[in-house]
């Protein structure tokens, strides 16, 4: 997607990285990285998923995402376990920057601590830290 | 010079299959000049320039005593005893330096920085030699050749070289004409391109960039470049440079030194500058290719391990890569 956007829908951390807490299942969440950081990195080139059990501590690096310029690390929102990844990204990564609230997903983990989600930023709180 | 317009992947494939502009201005340019100019460029540059013809262009190394490369660098002979010398912009101070200190020790010879005399654009690709032409008063220079042209209103030193591995033309002009000449080209159909496609392009063909894959502490010949060395001409550095090459041939001791190779990524991955090779040696270049979708780059590995076809591991940050030494250049036009 071209224009900035962050949807309401979402939680997200300071260092560029959202998680979608499902409605129908509050201990897990989906994980991604926000449009300003794919938009910051470029075009993103490569995805190395972390292996389905690993273990997420908030705020440590889970995982790198790779412009052809650089590489960056995604860090974890929430503490969780790894219980699935966005195997679809492997061949296309380039989703990362077309729908990174959507195709874009990294990780789907099992929260081992939901209230966490305290410390995270509505999508205005966020907007806000950005800037102009 | 911005690190990207548009971005680096579409301005790397505008470069492959077009046309694309880069604003080199940054480069450097030493101006040699007398009835010494010769003696003392000889002494200097490691390329036999005795050999480049009034109008040509050369490609050498500078070198310290102990062979350790100071800079790498084009030479153009723009008249019989003018010569251009165009530096790498993190080295120009230390060069000119180099250039005066030993300018000293020859009677007839003028040394001028012309950094500030010159803006460089970089037209390159399979369409760039013709947007140049229609706005030139006379055919272009051939490859390895440089001459003046009138470029609409401008006097422009054409060089048919570049860093790409396409066809295509380096403009020297004076400062003020360079933006109007940028916008006539974009106008033509050149695309602005930026740092990092210039990086992901000469990885591809295998070029080097002083700071990565070159540095005062590795000589030409561990770094691929005895081609531009003619020990004979007695330049600075020459009899280190003779050492290594005649214990290459010999066999002897050669085992240890490091050589510098192309390498592609078997698999996922992307290596950087300054990781590790297992078993002895580092990365001084690596990206995703754009053109090739595969992890590519240049590192020193010991001379042992550098024949093509030899399989590496790179540590990417903790993980273990296979890697392929491969025939330079990675991408070839056409290929």
């Amino acid at each position: 997607m071209a224009e900035a956007n962050y949807p309401t829908d979402l939680l997200y951390h300071p260092e560029h990285d959202w998680a979608r807490i499902d409605p129908a299942d509050p201990q897990t969440a989906t994980l991604g990285i926000t449009w300003y950081a794919q938009d910051a990195l470029g075009e993103v080139v490569f995805f190395d998923p972390p292996a389905v059990g690993t273990t997420l501590v908030k705020d440590e690096p889970y995982a790198e995402v790779e412009s052809v310029k650089a590489v960056s690390d995604v860090l974890a929102p929430m503490s969780g376990e790894i219980v699935e990844v966005n195997g679809d990204l492997a061949a296309d990564p380039g989703a990362i920057n077309e729908d990174p609230y959507g195709g874009g997903w990294l990780v789907k983990i099992r929260l081992a601590d939901s209230s966490e989600r305290d410390a995270l930023l509505d999508a205005a709180a966020y907007s806000a830290t950005l800037g102009g | 010079m911005p690190v990207q317009y548009a971005g680096v992947r579409p301005e790397h494939m505008a470069v492959r299959e077009a046309a694309g502009i880069f604003d080199v201005s940054h480069m450097g340019e030493i101006e040699t000049a007398g009835p010494d100019a010769l003696a003392l460029l000889q002494r200097l540059l490691s390329n036999d320039v005795a050999l480049l013809p009034i109008g040509g262009a050369q490609y050498s190394v500078l070198c310290q005593e102990d062979g350790g490369v100071l800079d790498d660098l084009f030479t153009y002979r723009l008249q019989a005893d003018r010569y251009l010398t165009v530096t790498n912009a993190v080295n120009h101070e230390r060069d000119f330096a180099w250039f005066q200190t030993h300018a000293a020790g020859f009677k007839d010879v003028q040394v001028t920085d012309r950094l500030e005399h010159y803006a460089m654009l970089a037209v390159q690709g399979p369409r760039a030699r013709e947007l140049v032409q229609a706005i030139a008063d006379a055919p272009l220079p051939a490859r390895m050749t440089a001459a003046m042209r009138r470029l609409g209103g401008a006097q422009v030193l054409i060089c048919g070289t570049g860093y790409t591995g396409e066809d295509g033309v380096e403009l020297l002009a004076l400062p003020h004409d360079a933006p109007i000449l940028w916008d006539e080209l974009l106008r033509r159909g050149a695309v602005p391109a930026g740092l990092a496609a210039r990086d992901t392009l000469r990885m591809e063909a295998c070029f080097h960039l002083y700071g990565n894959d070159l540095s005062t502490e590795r000589g030409p010949i561990e770094a691929g470049l005895g081609w531009c060395c003619r020990e004979q001409t007695g330049f600075i550095g020459a009899d280190a440079v003779r050492a290594v090459r005649e214990a290459e041939v010999a066999g002897v001791g050669g085992l240890s030194e490091q050589r510098l190779v192309a390498f592609a990524i078997d698999g996922p991955g992307i290596a950087r500058q300054g990781n590790t090779v297992i078993g002895g040696g580092v990365v001084s270049s690596g990206t995703l290719s754009p053109s090739l979708g595969i992890g590519i780059g240049l590192a020193y590995v010991p001379a042992a391990s550098a024949t093509i076809g030899t399989r590496l591991e790179i540590d990417v940050r903790g993980k273990i890569r296979p890697a392929v030494v491969k025939e330079k250049p990675l991408y070839r036009k056409g290929a």
